[in-house]
């Protein structure tokens, strides 16, 4: 294995945290210019090493294709959860039933995760409440459920969105196993786990 | 003016005002819905799209790039931080016993075999607590219980009704 703190590497990982902070400088200023570009970086730089973050580790790669295809599903459904959400405030009868649902995710990657919890709060349902990093579940409280076929219908849903993020910016690794089976399978658990109590 | 400015003008006013009632709905969300959690949906969705509608129609509206890459970083860290205020929100007011347990359809969350903060979150099922509450108060009782009856054939049938 290589030295885990070599400075190239250092540098490797907070170049994305860089180059980030120095776009937002120049967008702040609102015109490009050298001085704009090299100040930017100093202050980056200085940013950087005074308050350190700590590196985000295993972090994927692109797929254009299935990220465009996943950003553009997010725009979709970013309309649509908006126009619904809208409707459900203004119509006469309300919202019916709320649910708060336990999903399985297969994704083993902090960066991943975090998109994916992102992503699930801005599309139609879903926000995420909870995040077990350890077993790799998330708790989602469901707006607006009626029968246990909607619920079966959002956890379907919470696993597309997280196939699509892990094809957009996932490793290899992480996209192979989107297919194996989840490590726990929760969906038995509480009812096993009930009667003990 | 001339076509084509016009047209862009209708196209910046749609965006203004489909997004002034897109924020004006997620205010109309935070009154009508039961619970903290569902307040929160509406908090988030139609919020984000109204602001980004908002910003769009500015961009198109005002002249000039200084102006428009100001809007996009509105926008940008609009889609990053809201969902991230929710999930904040929600998730301690779900372990503070903030929710109308009995709107909710299923909660695998409080079933779940899961740590002690959710142990004392499935002992707070009596509804809405008060924000003052002392956090050790949902589960005080049982803890009382235990100790004067001394096993657990006894603590059963005093559980047996809540459930």
């Amino acid at each position: 294995m290589t030295v885990i703190d070599s400075p190239v590497r250092r540098l490797r990982l907070r170049l994305p945290l860089i180059v980030w902070l120095v776009l937002i400088w120049n967008l702040l200023w609102g015109t490009w210019s050298w001085a704009n570009l090299i100040t930017g970086l100093l202050v980056a730089l200085t940013v950087t090493v005074v308050l350190p973050l700590p590196a985000v580790t295993g972090g994927g790669r692109l797929h254009p294709v299935a990220a465009l295809y996943f950003l553009g599903h997010f725009l979709v459904n970013l309309i649509v959860s908006s126009a619904q959400v809208a409707w459900q405030t203004l119509r006469p009868s309300g919202i019916r039933q709320s649910a708060v649902l336990l999903v399985q995710l297969r994704t083993d990657s902090d960066l991943l995760l975090s998109v994916i919890a992102q992503t699930l709060t801005l599309v139609p349902g879903s926000m995420v409440m909870d995040l077990d990093r350890r077993r790799m579940t998330l708790g989602v409280h469901v707006l607006d459920v009626g029968d246990e076929a909607d619920v079966e219908r959002q956890r379907a849903d919470v696993l597309a969105t997280e196939r699509r993020v892990v094809r957009a910016f996932g490793s290899a690794a992480d996209i192979a196993r989107l297919d194996q089976e989840p490590p726990r399978g929760h969906a038995a658990a509480p009812a096993t786990t009930e009667p003990t109590r | 003016m001339n076509d084509v400015e016009s047209l862009a003008d209708w196209i910046a006013l749609a965006c203004l005002l489909t997004g002034a009632f897109l924020c004006l709905t997620a205010g109309v969300g935070l009154l009508r819905f039961p619970d903290v959690l569902s307040r929160m949906h509406a908090g988030t969705k139609p919020q984000v799209m109204g602001v980004l509608l908002i910003m769009v129609g500015g961009a198109i509206r005002l002249s000039g790039w200084s102006a428009t890459w100001m809007l996009l970083l509105v926008a940008v860290f609009q889609l990053i931080t809201a969902p991230v205020n929710a999930h904040m929100v929600s998730r301690i007011a779900y372990r503070r016993g903030h929710v109308g347990r009995d709107s909710l359809f299923v909660d695998e969350l409080g079933v779940a075999p899961r740590g002690a903060e959710v142990t004392a979150g499935e002992e707070g099922r009596r509804g809405d607590q008060p924000a003052d509450a002392p956090i050790g108060d949902e589960t005080e009782p049982q803890v009382d219980e235990d100790d004067g009856a001394g096993d657990q054939a006894v603590d059963e049938p005093a559980r047996e009704p809540r459930g």
